[in-house]
């Protein structure tokens, strides 16, 4: 399977285990880990930050937007294998959110396939961060600097 | 017609969720839009800037110009944010 979208935690050790176990044309395995960055860190004195996350996504579209990328990410590299995981639901800070990993016979494939899926999904792929800390909570806006880092890929 | 809304546009607007009957004029997901933003003061505040809100049919990213027909799924929601 390519493609996960859930609310449970992954272990990225495993996941990158599993992508090269059994096939020795893999010469190359690229992976990213997104974390949630505190946005409201702990006041001082005080141990514990305020920050919580939610992932809103819209079933369905979720899947098939990443599914769509991966096959293109497929046609443009010479991949051997190929992962997405994201999650959504309740995140606090230094949880993840996604992994990718890809893995080719060399290494620049799997570099670029990889960047590639990361500046793709984060425009593409029907996901939307909501942030609250304990009096204000607001969506994060969209970064025209995401646009123009997926639109290098562009041809 | 089932139109979803979500995130910061659901909230604006108010509810997930709605089963509608356009008109038969309506026939482009511009026109959709449109007469959406006519059905209450909160449609219309929610999705008055074209660039705060993206189109979905049948869980495809559609254009302005996309035909919209009455079995169609249509979601309108506010540029992604995950990853």
């Amino acid at each position: 399977m390519t493609v996960r979208v859930q609310r449970e935690d992954f272990e990225p050790g495993a996941e990158i285990d599993r992508i090269a176990a059994g096939n020795t044309q893999i010469g190359a395995v690229v992976s990213f880990t997104g974390l949630v960055r505190d946005f409201a860190p702990p006041a001082a004195g005080s141990e514990a930050g305020t920050a919580r996350m939610t992932l809103e996504h819209y079933p369905g579209m979720t899947e098939r937007q990443l599914e769509a990328i991966v096959a293109e990410a497929r046609q443009r590299w010479p991949l051997e294998a190929c992962l997405v995981i994201h999650r959504h639901g309740p995140l606090a800070p230094g949880d993840r959110i996604v992994l990718v990993v890809t893995a080719s016979p060399h290494r620049q494939a799997a570099f670029e396939a990889a960047a590639f899926l990361v500046d793709w999904l984060k425009t593409r792929a029907p996901f939307w961060k909501l942030e609250e800390d304990g009096t204000t909570r607001r969506w994060v806006e969209a970064k025209t600097s995401d646009d123009d880092a997926a639109a290098r890929w562009d041809r | 017609m089932r139109i979803l809304y979500f995130a910061a546009l659901r909230e604006r607007v108010g509810v997930a969720e709605e089963t509608l009957t356009p008109p038969s004029e309506i026939r482009t997901v511009a026109d959709l839009v449109t007469w959406l933003r006519g059905r209450s003061d909160l449609h219309a505040a929610a999705l008055a800037d074209p660039a705060m809100v993206r189109v979905a049919v049948n869980q495809d990213y559609a254009t302005p110009d996309q035909p919209v027909a009455p079995g169609d799924e249509v979601a309108l929601f506010p540029p992604v944010t995950g990853g």
